[in-house]
């Protein structure tokens, strides 16, 4: 992975700006030792690793902003962290970067049922904020499956999903308000326990900005009543077509079930061998379809999903009569990922998303593309909204192997784009995608985004090296050419 | 007299843009114009109307994806929704009428433009929640896009969320698509007549942390409850508060009974069947309930819903007014001379909420901030990503803010 060259200045001078930032830090935190930086050396995309220059642990956000402002001054990077579970190495340190971790900041502020909101700060992990309002009937929507270990302001940075999203949203639908501190030290609030902007929406151009706008201090979460009840479906199909049609049939009957997944067959079998979920193994794809909400529309609905799936082709057909058997469906599928990574010495997770009426096609032309790499692809997605997590096996002790699952990823992500999707549909670009992006998007695109980036960080340091392939300085972007006395447009309809 | 640009494709909207941005002039973008008078008026030296990119470019439903150019009117857009059982679940308000123009004729740009969302936003997100993508050419006169088609989408910058709501100030929409979602079955609105304002958003409140899930909770005072043309709702001459249900059948009827319940307490319960549902949410939605005099000014206050009767009470004692998102919603009638009310209603709202002046004449705008003020830190980074969309500030300068 190629990142920008490391500032040999920075790195000669990093006890002296330890020294600054002990001054405005808590004792202990500043971490200098190599033993303990290397605990910080990657996030949850582990193939990628690299020692931080510092790492420091703020308490406050005034701590977080003195933090910024030291580094502004001195000219030195700085890449934002949440809880390092991250799959796209957006908290990949540098070498000549300070690592901003915001795990210390994990105080609950305030929960307001009466406005249907909480106030947290960044480090808070997701689940424990419905913990802490479940006894009161409430939850926060989004979970994504790290949710027991993720923080919120890594979800807001990385814009989360999870299994609910097709009926519940994703992060950026599911907060209210934001505090944020800049790269200059300044601090701005945006939004509250209110809806909507009062001018720009910077709340949510900063809801997945991957750490490179802002540091999140602070998060207005919407909380939502519990849905008062929950059944899944465990529907088997003898093809992978017949399952992604049932998905879009589902789907144009009018109904939006809280999770819509799917597993292929090599999902199906690892997962079953794994935990003895009671799958079928008889199938090519498995489809949980879950509904949720009021127990009459619950029931009503289950039927009607059931009525689709027969006409669907489907071979093998339960439903939860009990929450027991609800959690017992859904067990295969939450422990997909270690049960691959019982089959296989190593994985690769991908995050692509396409149209849903894409999907046999995808897996046809997938399974094309695993054959002519030599490496095996389990699949889960996210079915419902057409979110794509093909699991790539390799075994990293192998010379190249790693390098042939990167350049099948590539592949993978570069088809995705080609039926009308896109390169990342939960995860983030990352280092990861970041080579990629010029698969999606012109240089016009990029340049646009990196402009936005320049009205918030116009010295590029906050988390540089991070989704884009290429770094243009904001002087260069903000060149204007202006061609005076040039007939304008002769043919343009006026009126 | 300005000059008039109606292009009808994007590269001719690049040319205009380019052409201004050379030559320095202002250039006011709109849709059809019906939404004008929202906003600081402007001095533009041409206008660039965008009614001639005109058209739905796909419409998948099973995708649940609609891709429109942006003049297209949202009368076709609703039309070929409805025609497949669909729906823009963000509920979007035709505000035209407001302002004098008639109905339905908004375009798609401009709702999106102005991020303006019905009585269902509480539930089901504003117009920016279900923005996906869009083609745009920025103050450069220069294409870019961004989004996509599918509703899960992390790839770069979410740029949709800027673009909704920056009234056309960064960048000329040409096209956006939109997510779609299935329309509700049935539709029943559950209402009780007689509680005060204090009692009557409490209750809705309740509604709202109840798990019955509500798609719509308004509490009219009597003068606005009179306003409607929904007979049961004008005709007793009473507040009413009213709760929306909205889903299958069998679930809206056993949603319905629960409800009598919980707001029978607070007075005599009464429900409405769709079609007297349908027309008082777009009455809700597009403050007709306020409208007349078309003189006076109008306010849309948006508040943490706990606080919306203490903020009415002293942001207009005596004003017209009415709540919808269980308070979370304050609309204002003022008269519309001196300040319209900007000083009272944005003490009130002290920082914790904003209050937008909807409509008011030209002269009052141009001298009461439009839009709710901003702290230094927040006008100064809002002030540097208009830069760095329209370096020279010819996109609908000073529409948001005055502009140096």
């Amino acid at each position: 992975m190629r990142m920008p060259e490391p500032d040999a200045a920075a790195i000669a001078n990093r006890e002296r700006l330890a020294e600054r930032l002990r001054a405005v830090l808590p004792p202990g935190g500043v971490i200098d030792d190599r033993d303990t930086l290397s605990a910080f050396d990657s996030d949850g995309l582990t193939a990628y690793r690299a020692m931080p220059l510092l790492v420091v642990l703020p308490e406050s956000t005034e701590q977080v902003s003195a933090v910024l402002a030291i580094c502004a001054e001195l000219g030195i990077k700085a890449v934002p962290r949440g809880a390092g579970t991250g799959l796209s190495g957006g908290a990949l340190p540098l070498a000549d970067g300070v690592s901003l971790a915001l795990t210390k900041l994990n105080r609950i502020l305030d929960i307001d049922y009466e406005n249907r909101c909480a106030v947290v700060q960044p480090g808070v992990t997701n689940l424990a904020i419905s913990q802490a309002v479940s006894d009161a009937g409430f939850h926060y929507a989004p979970d994504p499956s790290s949710q027991i270990a993720c923080s919120i302001g890594g979800n807001v940075a990385e814009n989360s999903g999870g299994v609910h999203c097709l009926k519940y949203g994703v992060t950026t639908n599911n907060i209210l308000g934001l505090e944020a501190a800049l790269i200059d030290g300044s601090v701005v609030r945006l939004g509250g326990r209110h809806m909507d902007a009062e001018g720009y929406d910077l709340m949510g151009v900063l809801t997945g900005s991957e750490g490179l706008l802002a540091a999140i201090t602070e998060v207005t979460v919407r909380l939502l009543p519990k849905p008062e009840a929950a059944r899944a479906l465990l529907i088997g199909f003898p093809t992978v077509e017949a399952g992604g049609d049932c998905v879009a049939r589902v789907i144009a009957a009018g109904v939006v079930p809280g999770g819509m997944e799917m597993m292929d067959r090599a999902a199906i079998h690892a997962a079953e061998a794994f935990c003895g979920a009671g799958y079928p193994l008889d199938v090519e794809s498995l489809l949980i379809v879950e509904l949720d909400g009021p127990a009459v529309e619950v029931d009503e609905l289950l039927d009607r999903v059931t009525a689709i799936a027969r006409a669907c082709g489907a071979v093998s057909l339960r439903a939860s009569e009990s929450e027991e058997e609800r959690q017992r469906i859904w067990l295969g599928r939450k422990s997909a990922f270690p049960a691959v990574g019982r089959i296989s010495p190593d994985y690769y997770c991908m995050d692509g998303t396409i149209p849903r009426g894409r999907l046999p096609e995808v897996l046809r032309r997938m399974t094309e593309l695993s054959k002519r790499h030599g490496l095996a692809i389990a699949n889960v997605f996210h079915a419902g909204d057409g979110n794509l997590h093909p699991l790539v096996l390799y075994d990293a002790n192998k010379p190249g192997e790693l390098e042939t699952a990167e350049a099948l990823g590539a592949d993978i992500l570069k088809l995705c784009v080609e039926v009308g999707g896109v390169l990342s549909g939960e995860h983030g670009i990352g280092v990861e995608k970041r080579d990629l992006m010029g698969a999606m998007f012109d240089e016009a695109d990029l340049n646009q985004q990196q402009r936005l980036k320049c009205a918030f960080d116009p010295g590029g340091l906050l988390n540089p090296g991070k989704m884009f392939p290429q770094l243009h300085r904001c002087a260069e972007l903000g060149r204007m050419h202006v061609h005076r006395g040039k007939v304008p447009f002769p043919d343009l309809p006026r009126f | 007299m300005a000059r008039r640009f109606r292009p009808t494709d994007d590269t001719q909207v690049c040319e205009a843009v380019a052409w201004a941005a050379a030559e320095g002039v202002p250039i006011e973008v709109r849709g059809a114009g019906t939404r004008r008078g929202l906003g600081r008026p402007g001095n533009p030296g041409a206008v660039l109307a965008l009614d001639g990119l005109a058209g739905i470019v796909d419409y998948e439903p099973a995708e649940l994806a609609l891709t429109a150019r942006a003049g297209a009117p949202m009368a076709e857009l609703a039309a070929a929704l409805a025609a497949e059982n669909q729906h823009l679940a963000f509920e979007p308000p035709d505000l035209g009428p407001l302002f004098g123009a008639p109905p339905g004729a908004g375009t798609v740009g401009g709702a999106l433009a102005c991020n303006l969302s019905g009585p269902r936003r509480f539930k089901a997100g504003a117009a920016r929640d279900h923005f996906l993508g869009a083609r745009a050419v920025n103050g450069r006169g220069e294409r870019f896009k961004t989004g996509g088609r599918v509703v899960k989408n992390v790839s770069g910058y979410d740029l949709c969320k800027l673009l909704a709501g920056s009234y056309g100030t960064l960048a000329v929409l040409t096209e956006v698509t939109l997510k779609t979602l299935p329309a509700p079955e049935k539709v029943r609105t559950v209402m009780v007549c007689g509680p005060g304002e204090a009692e009557g958003l409490a209750a809705l409140r309740g509604v709202a942390r109840s798990p019955l899930e509500p798609s719509g909770l308004a509490y009219l005072p009597a003068a606005a409850a009179a306003r409607s043309k929904v007979e049961r709702v004008s005709g007793p001459g009473r507040a009413i508060a009213a709760a929306r249900l909205e889903g299958p059948e069998a679930s809206v009827l056993a949603r319905c009974a629960r409800l009598r319940g919980m707001l029978g307490a607070h007075g005599e319960v009464e429900e409405l069947h769709r079609r007297n549902s349908l027309v008082l949410w777009r009455e809700i939605g597009a403050c007709a309930l306020l409208a007349d005099p078309p003189e006076r000014a109008l306010w849309r206050v948006s508040v943490p819903p706990a606080r919306a009767a203490e903020v009415a009470a002293a942001a207009a004692p005596a004003g017209a007014r009415y709540f919808d998102q269980a308070g979370g919603l304050i609309w204002i009638a003022a008269a519309a001379d001196g300040d319209a009310g900007a000083a009272a209603i944005r003490g009130a709202v002290a920082g914790r909420g904003h209050a937008t002046l909807l409509r008011a004449p030209a002269a009052v705008r141009a001298r009461v901030p439009v839009f709710e003020p901003q702290p230094a830190p927040l006008a100064a980074l809002s002030a540097r990503v208009k830069k760095q969309f329209d370096p020279r500030g010819v996109l609908n300068p000073g529409r948001m803010v005055a502009e140096a």
